[in-house]
């Protein structure tokens, strides 16, 4: 590293510093000190460290480039005090705070383990938040168009929103020196912005974020801002605005040259941003190589700092910098006139400087605004891309808008919150007076047009035939004007193919420096105008963001909202293994110390087959229909007849889509005329009332029913086995339980346990059962009384697996698991629960189309492994003939497979092509290892002619 | 994100809402007399148009009130919004 005198790198005045306030940190291990108000590149620079890391492939020696979001080299790992860190942060957007550590970032990154990585910031340790604001007019940018067009705006009393990225507003202002820079009224240029932000600070609808940066522009003004919030902490500001006023400044762009990468190479602006505003010497004798008059001023700049300035090259004079020499830093360049095409000529001239301040022209950031669907064009006197047609509701201002000169751009700024707040129904739309400015002239040189730019983009080598291969265009990605030829010389046209081909503009700095410039130069590789060969997608974020942040608080478990019935606490205390079923935590089994998941189940299903067995089934899907409609309603959207269904009835129905596949399945239960209790699959609770609500808002109007969820105001436990009875008993004396006073299919209301309950004789297990609903406050306490008098029966409870079995043993399908949007009542076999007499309901016309009447249609059948041990995997595909060639005809597939111990071996279910004809035929599942051949049987293996549903006698 | 304008609960972000599809699209008065082509369209076949186009949505997070709208399908600018059974509303 290029030894500067210390004392000679900080100025002695000037600067928005506090020298008051030295700040300790470190740097690859070497311990700094810079003051409050530093970026840790300012300050980096300031103790005379030139090189920041080394290039991403070829490990080429870097310096710091910019002073902003658009740097491409100073990334660094950031550890804070107290120890929170962040992986990827640029140099130039760090704030110096005492003990930072940082580190250059080496080699093509890695990812960091554990929490860590969670997003920066420490995972664990770090707060995020979001917040969801509205405002009538959102400024983003606290330049001076940006504070003109907020002061505009807020006048009017419309609430406005306005972030800026940095600590600090002022935008280039904060970099303009009090004596000898730009006065705005009269006054130091800061002063004037200083004025401005405390007006609006006065103003009680005025919100101002600054270390906030808008990332996202999305439809309809949805603006996402990502807030730093002192150290690992930060918000994510979701704001919705009427108005959008864009005052994001423009980036400044680099020129494609011979080795134009060696640290000590910077942009001119940066270069007057650390003089201006860190009162920092980036070098000690300077060449500044210019296209326009903003090289000039920083030249200027240089000279007032004390900057040595060995000489300028003005591209609009036909000279340019060729080359460039020094290891690891800058010594000096190499001078060339160039002929029209911009091709070297005549004699090099070789000139000494430490530092090289490139002004290349500037380009809009027009990065949300591109996003907010605005479209863009190349305006070829200011050689550059500015926006074209207007946008809804978005309006640019300032260099955003490709107006460069301060005087302009503040006028722009007022005229653009005037007229945003009158958009949004605030004030008359007239523009607040603009302040006088009053420029320093610039030195003129006679042979060049003021303001003028002069639109170069690359500078050939003099050496014709060099391929170009150390003229950086993406430092970031350490791509050059050699890829982009091979790009253009493998045909490529499209500038989104030039990108990818050559990963211009893809690195996380997404291009801000090198995607115009990448594009103007393959434009000309083409042969073709810059503004016709035009850009690639500007897509969000503008900046990147930590998943972390955009992740705030919904983490851990408040990642999904978890879903518990009112007797989960017992299921934790009893050991259950849970399993996840949509939102619910349900119980899966129950094992008893030392027992494996299939020793419970078969425990737990001899409990329900032979004694008596109590599940939570609390977490079925209940629907309250009312209304004297509802029958008719319920013969519409099932495919078989509720209208008739007495009072104190339960019947089980199918409900279809209109294209016929199976949707739902569930009981249905008659509560009164007027009154319905619909039971839905756990899974599907929340998309059959959408159906329901669809089909009675859309088209059914006129049918007088409401529906309501009571899903969560009911718990419901299952008391199964042919010993049930006999907790009923125990548990409601009042209640008459011989089945012909209390039949299969019916349900009362009764006094159980001393609660109000509904009792419901329904089976999913095929044996004597009963569900007790009690209101969810009271589903423990019954749980727990169930669970009592049931001891003396040796009751067990169990879980989903067990239920699972038990009903597949019986051939219940479950919708999800045997159907999957494509299985028609009939492929199930329940042709019997098809209405051919009571009218159309949802799906009858696509019974008979074509499809849904082909003989080869997949139908649901059971499988037996022909070894009764071989278990089936669920999803196994099925074939005929497993030594066929391939690729194999599939004739069906595994949907349910289990270990049954009421029908003592395994078995499964699955949809077999013409499955029903072809019971007894052998089919087999070909897996990794080993092929299992099953024979196809009835789908109902046990108690085929329900004999079991009244109990065992 | 749409914002969208529910005609009975005002401007809501998008994800409060279902979307329903194209508008305008009622069941058949009666399915038997449609033969299998013309059942399959109503079933299957839905306009995919470049421009304004008439949507159900739903505020399924809000009041949970069908709606129609006509969106821009390039620009996305909600252009009307009205209650289901009413007419498609002319455009200006």
């Amino acid at each position: 590293m290029t030894a500067i005198p210390a004392t000679s790198r900080r100025l002695p005045t000037g600067g928005r510093i506090d020298r008051s306030s030295p700040i300790g940190f470190s740097f690859d291990g070497n311990d700094y000190s810079g003051f409050r108000g530093d970026t840790l590149a300012s300050a980096l620079l300031a103790n005379g460290v030139r090189v920041v890391g080394r290039s991403i492939y070829r490990g080429r020696p870097r310096g710091i480039v910019a002073a902003g979001a658009e740097e491409p080299n100073a990334l660094v790992e950031v550890t804070w005090p107290g120890g929170a860190s962040d992986p990827m942060l640029r140099a130039t957007q760090v704030e110096l705070v005492e003990g930072l550590r940082a580190r250059p970032l080496r080699g093509v990154g890695r990812l960091v383990a554990g929490g860590e990585a969670a997003g920066g910031a420490n995972g664990e340790a770090a707060v995020f938040d979001k917040r969801h604001a509205h405002c009538d007019v959102l400024v983003v940018g606290g330049g001076p168009a940006g504070l003109g067009a907020a002061l505009a705006a807020g006048r009017t009393g419309a609430r406005v929103i306005l972030v800026d990225e940095g600590p600090e507003l002022g935008g280039t202002l904060l970099a303009m020196p009090d004596d000898g820079g730009d006065r705005i009224a009269g006054g130091p240029a800061m002063a004037w912005a200083s004025g401005v932000v405390g007006q609006l600070r006065a103003l009680p609808e005025v919100r101002i974020l600054t270390r906030a940066t808008a990332v996202g522009h999305f439809d309809h003004n949805y603006v996402l801002v990502s807030e730093r919030r002192g150290v690992a902490d930060g918000r994510l500001w979701h704001v919705r605005a009427r108005e959008v006023v864009l005052a994001t400044g423009a980036h400044e762009r680099p020129i494609a040259f011979a080795d134009n990468d060696r640290p000590g190479i910077m942009l001119a602006g940066a270069v007057r941003t650390y003089v201006g505003r860190f009162a920092v010497r980036p070098g000690q004798r300077a060449v500044v190589f210019t296209t326009n008059d903003s090289g000039i001023a920083c030249a200027g700049e240089l000279a007032e700092a004390g900057v040595e300035v060995a000489t300028v090259v003005d591209a609009r004079m036909d000279v340019a910098v060729v080359g460039t020499a020094g290891e690891p830093t800058l010594t000096g360049v190499t001078i060339m006139a160039i002929d029209a095409d911009g091709r070297p000529t005549g004699h090099p001239r070789d000139v000494e400087c430490d530092l090289l301040a490139v002004a290349g022209g500037w380009n809009p950031a027009v990065h949300l605004y591109s996003q907010a669907r605005g479209t863009l064009r190349y305006d070829e006197r200011l050689a550059c891309f500015v926006p074209g047609a207007t946008v809804r509701g978005v309006q640019t201002a300032g260099a955003c808008h490709g107006t460069f000169g301060l005087a302009e751009g503040i006028a722009e700024g007022l005229a653009a919150g005037a007229a945003a707040a009158r958009a949004a129904g605030f004030g008359d739309g007239k523009a607040p007076r603009a302040p006088s400015v009053d420029t320093p002239l610039l030195p003129a040189d006679p042979d060049v047009a003021p303001g003028s730019i002069a639109p170069l983009w690359l500078v050939p080598a003099p050496d014709p035939d060099a391929e170009g291969s150390t003229h950086f265009v993406d430092l970031e990605r350490d791509a050059t004007v050699a890829d982009l030829s091979r790009a253009v010389g493998a045909g490529l046209r499209s500038m989104e193919h030039v990108k990818r081909f050559t990963t211009v503009g893809t690195a996380s700095d997404q291009g801000k420096t090198s995607g115009v410039l990448g594009s103007a130069i393959a434009a000309s590789l083409m042969g073709r105008p810059v503004g016709e060969a035009g850009l690639t997608t500007y897509r969000p974020p503008y900046v990147p963001v930590s998943f972390a942040l955009l992740a705030g608080r919904d983490r851990g478990e408040l990642h999904d909202p978890v879903r518990t019935t009112a007797i989960h606490p017992w299921h934790v205390a009893r050991g259950a293994v849970f399993e996840d079923v949509g939102q619910w935590k349900r119980a899966r089994y129950y094992p008893l110390p030392g027992e494996s998941m299939e020793e419970s189940v078969l425990r737990e299903c001899a409990a329900a087959r032979h004694g008596v067995a109590v599940m939570d089934a609390s977490t079925l899907g209940k629907i309250d229909l009312q209304g004297p409609d509802a029958g008719e309603f319920l013969n519409r959207v099932y495919t078989n007849a509720f209208a008739k269904l007495p009072v104190g009835s339960c019947r089980y129905g199918v409900m279809c889509r209109p294209d016929g596949m199976v949707f739902d399945d569930g009981v249905t239960s008659r509560l009164a005329e007027d009154r319905f209790l619909m039971t839905t699959t756990t899974g599907n609770a929340a998309p059959v009332l959408d159906h329901l609500e669809e089909w009675l808002q859309t088209e059914w109007p006129t049918l007088r029913v409401r529906t309501t969820s009571v899903t969560e105001q009911w718990a419901t436990i299952a008391v199964v086995g042919p010993r049930s009875r006999d907790v009923l008993r125990a548990l409601a004396p009042d209640l008459a339980l011989a089945p012909e006073d209390f039949p299969f299919m019916t349900w009362r209301g009764a006094e159980v346990a001393g609660l109000r309950a509904r009792v419901f004789r329904i089976s999913f297990s095929g044996e004597l059962a009963y569900e007790i609903n009690v209101p969810t406050w009271h589903g423990l306490a019954m749980w727990e009384a169930v669970i009592e008098a049931g001891a003396p029966s040796g009751i067990t409870p169990y879980g989903t697996e067990t239920m699972h079995v038990l009903r597949a043993e019986k051939g219940y399908p479950i919708v999800g698991q045997e159907t999957d949007g494509t299985v028609t009542p009939q492929d199930l076999g329940m042709d019997w629960i098809v209405s051919k007499t009571k009218g159309d309901f949802i799906g009858r016309r696509s019974h008979r189309r074509p499809d849904t009447g082909r003989p080869d249609r997949k139908q649901l059948v059971g499988l037996l492994p022909l070894e009764p041990d071989d278990l089936l995997p669920e999803g196994a595909q099925l074939v005929d003939d497993p030594d066929g060639p391939l690729p194999m005809r599939m004739v069906g597939h595994v949907t349910s497979s289990y270990r049954s111990a009421a029908v003592g071996r395994t078995f499964a279910l699955g949809l077999v092509r013409r499955g029903r004809e072809r019971v007894g035929e052998v089919v087999h599942a070909p897996l990794v290892d080993r092929t299992i051949a099953a024979t196809i049987a009835p789908s109902v293996l046990y108690d085929p002619d329900n004999l079991r549903r009244d109990g065992d006698g | 994100m749409l914002l969208i304008p529910c005609p009975w609960c005002g401007p809501r972000d998008e994800t409060e809402f279902h979307y329903g599809g194209q508008a305008h699209v009622a069941y058949p008065e009666d399915p038997d007399a449609l033969d299998d082509a013309a059942w399959a369209e109503y079933l299957f076949m839905r306009d995919n148009l470049r421009g304004p186009f008439a949507e159900r949505w739903s505020h399924s997070g809000g009041c949970r009130r069908w709606f129609n709208a006509v969106r821009d399908t390039v620009s996305h600018e909600m252009l009307a919004v009205y209650r289901m059974g009413e007419p498609r509303p002319e455009i200006p």
